[in-house]
């Protein structure tokens, strides 16, 4: 949270009625999609449901008998044009006390309590224009996702690479729904890089992402980009740091990054 | 740890790096920190000369929004009483207290704390985190670091507290992030 890069032009509402207190609802699931072996998608149907920005996240918070609550936040991976429901993506963290619970717990029907929608500094709206420039590590790729789906529901003309850094094919996110759109959006690239192992002839960049891939993937816009980063920590820090040593604005770069939160 | 950790938080051991933007990187002869009244100069120090005030040790526990506690952090750094007495404002005079202090850092992040919340020992610049430099992921060369106050309040990059008569919102807290941010009340986003 602490410290950011900040222009003045990007004040303005975080939400409606910010100065309403966000209170904990009781969502309903219902649909669990497993995403990878790994990742699953919980669609839940919300009482008190509220437009989101793109890339901002609810709170989920899991209350025990005896009175103990976790509370984790998970980004929005749904359009806000979808109404009265949302899509959380969530990863399983082997010591995650929240998302094991959702993942090995969970079924259609139950109720989870959570609030939100949260945060107002990554997000995305084609007013905001672009080009942009999404990069993704692993489930990173969630909010970044909400960003791709608003666009397309709003039908915006703005030019747009994902660079998704994932370990394999079989571990890819939406890999399915990113494949169409990279066929029939002539605006939209997706570009992988698979770190630990490839398909079999894969002619794509195999390592993690580096300064020369972020220059050959710049080098397909022809205009100043507005840059998201999500990913793990040092994904993050790195990818931020080469961005800016491209000479691309501090104040044009936003990032996400999570640390082993579970 | 019983009665260290409130609610909605979780203890990680790790020190998880959240900031909305590049990390910036200062040169430290670039460097400086000022205290801004709300009448009068700014009293200014250069890395040097700030390296030469007194300096404390805290070992404190922090609380971040994004739900992780971190206990028994162990910093090094000036305590804001010792900055605000050597700018010519006395800590402990209610019309100082009354007052409230926007922490303008690199990269354009601010954050508001009321300044009776930075006195009395409760708030103070850190350059050294666990014996060594701290980190400029972390907020080096120096950050604001109030225990008490949810982390986002603990500026990284700080180069600056001004003093202003009226509250102002900073960067979160014009996000939908709350205005005092006490996690023990859990103040999390506007209204809690």
């Amino acid at each position: 949270m602490a410290g950011a890069a900040v222009s003045g032009r990007l004040g303005g509402a975080p939400r409606q009625g910010a100065a309403c207190p966000l209170v904990w609802q009781l969502a309903t699931v219902t649909a669990i999609r497993p995403e990878t072996p790994t990742v699953k998608t919980f669609t839940l149907t919300l009482p008190d449901w509220m437009p989101h920005r793109a890339g901002q996240h609810y709170d989920v918070r899991l209350t025990a008998p005896d009175g103990y609550q976790a509370q984790r936040s998970y980004s929005v991976a749904s359009e806000p044009e979808r109404t009265g429901e949302i899509d959380l993506t969530v990863e399983r963290l082997e010591d995650g006390e929240v998302s094991t619970y959702l993942h090995d717990v969970l079924v259609p029907g139950d109720l989870v309590e959570l609030r939100g929608p949260v945060g107002g500094y990554f997000v995305w709206e084609p007013g905001m224009g672009g080009p942009l420039l999404l990069v993704a590590g692993g489930s990173g790729v969630v909010p970044l996702m909400a960003m791709l789906r608003h666009r397309a529901a709003r039908g915006a003309r703005v030019p747009v690479r994902l660079l998704y850094s994932v370990r394999s094919p079989e571990q890819t996110i939406y890999a399915e729904e990113l494949g169409h759109l990279d066929k029939t959006d002539p605006l939209l690239d997706v570009v992988y890089t698979y770190t630990r192992s490839q398909p079999k002839g894969w002619g794509g960049y195999a390592r993690r992402i580096d300064r020369r891939m972020l220059d050959e993937v710049l080098a397909t816009l022809d205009q100043m980009p507005l840059a998201y980063v999500c990913g793990p920590t040092l994904m993050v820090e790195r990818t931020a740091e080469e961005l800016v040593a491209t000479g691309i604005p501090a104040d044009r770069i936003r990032t996400e990054r999570f640390g082993p939160t579970g | 740890m019983e009665g260290r950790v409130p609610p909605g938080q979780y203890v990680t051991l790790g020190f998880p790096v959240l900031s909305a933007g590049p990390t910036p990187h200062t040169p430290l002869d670039e460097w400086s920190f000022s205290i801004d009244p709300q009448e009068g100069e700014s009293t200014q120090w250069s890395w040097p000369s700030f390296q030469e005030l007194p300096t404390q040790e805290f070992v404190v526990d922090i609380h971040c929004v994004t739900k992780w506690s971190k206990l028994d952090t162990r910093w090094e750094g000036v305590m804001i009483d010792t900055l605000l007495e050597r700018a010519g404002l006395d800590p402990s005079d209610p019309s100082v207290q009354g007052q409230f202090g926007v922490a303008y850092c690199d990269g354009g992040y601010t954050t508001n704390i009321p300044v009776n919340d930075l006195v009395g020992g409760k708030a103070f610049v850190a350059y050294r985190f666990d014996g060594a430099p701290l980190a400029p992921e972390h907020g080096g060369p120096a950050r604001l670091v109030v225990p008490h106050l949810y982390f986002w309040k603990s500026a990284k990059w700080i180069r600056g507290l001004r003093l202003t008569p009226v509250d102002m919102p900073g960067f979160w807290e014009s996000l939908g992030y709350h205005n005092y941010g006490d996690p023990w009340r859990e103040q999390r986003y506007q209204g809690d």
